[in-house]
């Protein structure tokens, strides 16, 4: 555990001393605040607009600024996780101090837990940037803060996941770029395969809509919990490590 | 301390390292010598538990390599080749990550820092970047990494390669004044480098072991007979009659004339090469001095670590010196050279 610790001390660390976490915080803030104030503008416009057709019910502020918000947000989050991911083994490789990591007494769980958990930390921030525009909200509104708890618990998940799989792409390859475009295709395959959500009709349809991460969000969005959504996250994220510990093992008698 | 047997490296393709077998006692220093690619990182990989073998044992410690891991990589420093380091850490803030990844306990650990950093020199940079550091500063905050736990072995891979001459001496200094709390094993394919700092050396080619002895037995092991290098100027001395005269005396197995080092004031220059077991020293310059010549220079020519290591790894002559030529343009500067009195056995390997 203390190990754990060491890890994620000294990754989150050299985040915030390499531009990496400020350039991704700062798009992050910017793209979302973007779409905050254009959800914002819009929804103030229709409801005045409707209020002056006479129309009595009211319109929700979760169901047409945040859930939207949060939509926008697990998508970008599939083209930032890649950039957060991509170094954390490639640049041991590519240094040679991973041979100090594993020749160190620590399980190679504890690297691996350490280096995620950072990750996800640093995941966790940039989403801390977007609850200044929601906590605005509460100003001006009345918002349901269980929906969007629901919501960012699921982009925690969505992202835990992202990142799992991010950290295998990192140690297969020592070059930092190969394994950022690399995380980036898969993250983008991902997101693709939630159109097929549209033809559910058919079996191979439905396989790939249930495999798509984007799918399995859409009812934290509503603020509902579902198990299965948690239970596919919290596979994946296993699968993903899993994978990085295999791939960390293979790496000695590949060598 | 360390004990290796029968170990096999095999890889996809070829066979890196190839049923090895040796052991190191406690507190000795012990040089891994080797051309490039003859397993020398690997057989440290396999002992540092980065690498399983293939075949064979590896034990440190009187622990197993494959069955514990764990206590053979708590009892073990390790400084690969390039030092394993962290361009944007400073260096106090690296030790005492890698502290606290040996095990260090947090309470001793400010203390542990302080005192590996300064018997490693890096105390004035402790609050630097590790990018802005000079080579030879990377290299000693990499040799206190692989001492902060106080390990009982220390495993050095090429410690003192692409340092400049006076790193190379401070390294060497450094390396051996560790020697005796710690066992070491450094590879390194500089072979003066062996001579100055082990007692004993193994020495491996294409991934077979060919020697492991003491320094001093593998060179008295392979000269049986005595080399003495003669020059000899005066009147009347010329080439041919100077030869005779000297093959003349008892002992004398071969007398070489080198005409490329005759000076232009007469100077000769001979090898003398004894029988077996022969000392001829003194029966030469007698002849020499009784013949009326003068007598200008008249020593033993070592047979230095480059020509065991050519006799035993069976290398082509041409590899070996290139090799030694880079030994010397990288390693030993002119000025060590000049000021260890063994000066000549460095060169005898460049002149034949």
């Amino acid at each position: 555990m203390s190990n754990t610790i060491t890890i994620w001390r000294k990754e989150l660390q050299s985040y915030f001393r390499s531009p990496i976490a400020y350039g991704v915080m700062a798009f992050f803030a910017l793209i979302t605040g973007y779409f905050f104030y254009v959800g914002v503008v819009y929804f103030v416009r229709a409801s005045v607009q409707s209020s002056m057709m006479g129309q009595s019910q009211p319109m929700s502020v979760n169901e047409s600024v945040i859930r939207p918000l949060l939509g926008n947000v697990s998508v970008i989050g599939l083209f930032l996780i890649p950039m957060i991911t991509m170094r954390l083994f490639a640049e041991e490789k590519r240094s040679g101090t991973i041979e100090l990591l594993v020749t160190s007494p620590i399980k190679d769980l504890a690297i691996i837990m350490g280096k995620w958990l950072a990750a996800l930390t640093l995941y966790a921030a940039m989403l801390g940037l977007s609850l200044i525009s929601m906590v605005t909200l509460f100003f001006y509104g009345k918002p349901d803060v269980r929906p969007m708890v629901a919501g960012y618990l699921g982009l925690l998940l969505l992202g835990g996941a992202l990142l799992s799989i991010g950290t295998f792409i990192s140690t297969l390859t020592k070059n930092q770029i190969v394994a950022g475009v690399a995380g980036f295709s898969v993250c983008l395959m991902l997101w693709v395969l939630d159109w097929m959500s549209s033809f559910q009709d058919s079996v191979s349809g439905k396989i790939l809509s249930y495999l798509s991460v984007l799918q399995h969000f859409d009812s934290f969005s509503k603020g509902v919990i579902d198990s299965r959504d948690v239970i596919y996250y919290l596979s994946a994220i296993f699968i993903g490590l899993f994978l990085t510990a295999r791939s960390l093992e293979s790496m000695r008698w590949r060598a | 301390m360390i004990k290796v047997e029968g170990l096999t490296k095999r890889y996809a393709r070829h066979v890196a390292v190839d049923g090895i077998s040796f052991e190191v006692e406690k507190g000795q220093i012990v040089g891994f010598l080797g051309p490039n690619g003859a397993g020398k990182t690997t057989t440290m990989r396999v002992l540092t538990c980065f690498l399983p073998p293939t075949g064979g044992s590896a034990n440190v410690a009187g622990f197993d390599v494959v069955e514990q891991p764990m206590e053979v990589k708590r009892r073990i420093g390790y400084l690969p080749e390039t030092p394993p380091l962290y361009p944007d850490m400073e260096v106090g803030e690296y030790l005492d990550f890698v502290g606290r990844l040996k095990g260090i306990p947090s309470a001793n650990l400010a203390a542990r820092i302080d005192e590996v950093a300064e018997r490693c020199a890096v105390g004035d940079v402790k609050n630097k970047l590790i990018a802005k550091l000079s080579k030879g500063y990377r290299q000693r905050v990499g040799l206190a990494q692989a001492i902060i736990h106080n390990p009982d072995v220390l495993i050095l891979d090429e410690p003192t390669s692409g340092l400049d001459p006076q790193q190379i001496i401070e390294t060497r200094d450094l390396i051996k004044s560790l020697a005796g709390d710690h066992t070491i094993i450094l590879s390194t394919h500089i072979l003066p480098e062996v001579e100055q700092i082990c007692e004993r050396v193994i020495i491996i080619a294409r991934g077979k072991l060919v020697a492991t002895d003491s320094v001093a037995n593998l060179t008295s092991r392979l000269r049986g007979s005595e080399t003495v290098s003669v020059e000899v100027t005066g009147a009347g001395a010329d080439a041919a009659g100077v030869q005779k005269k000297l093959e003349a005396i008892a002992g004398v197995s071969r007398v070489s004339h080198k005409d490329g080092r005759d000076g232009h004031d007469g100077l000769l220059s001979f090898i003398v090469e004894s029988q077996e077991g022969q000392h001829i020293r003194p029966q030469l310059a007698r002849a020499i001095v009784e013949s009326g010549w003068n007598l200008n220079e008249l020593h033993a020519v070592g047979l230095s670590l480059e020509e065991i290591f050519l006799e035993l790894t069976g290398a082509p002559k041409q590899d070996v010196i290139s090799a030694h030529a880079t030994t010397i343009s990288t390693s030993v500067s002119e000025a060590e050279s000049a000021a260890s009195d063994d000066a000549t056995t460095g060169h005898a390997g460049g002149e034949k």
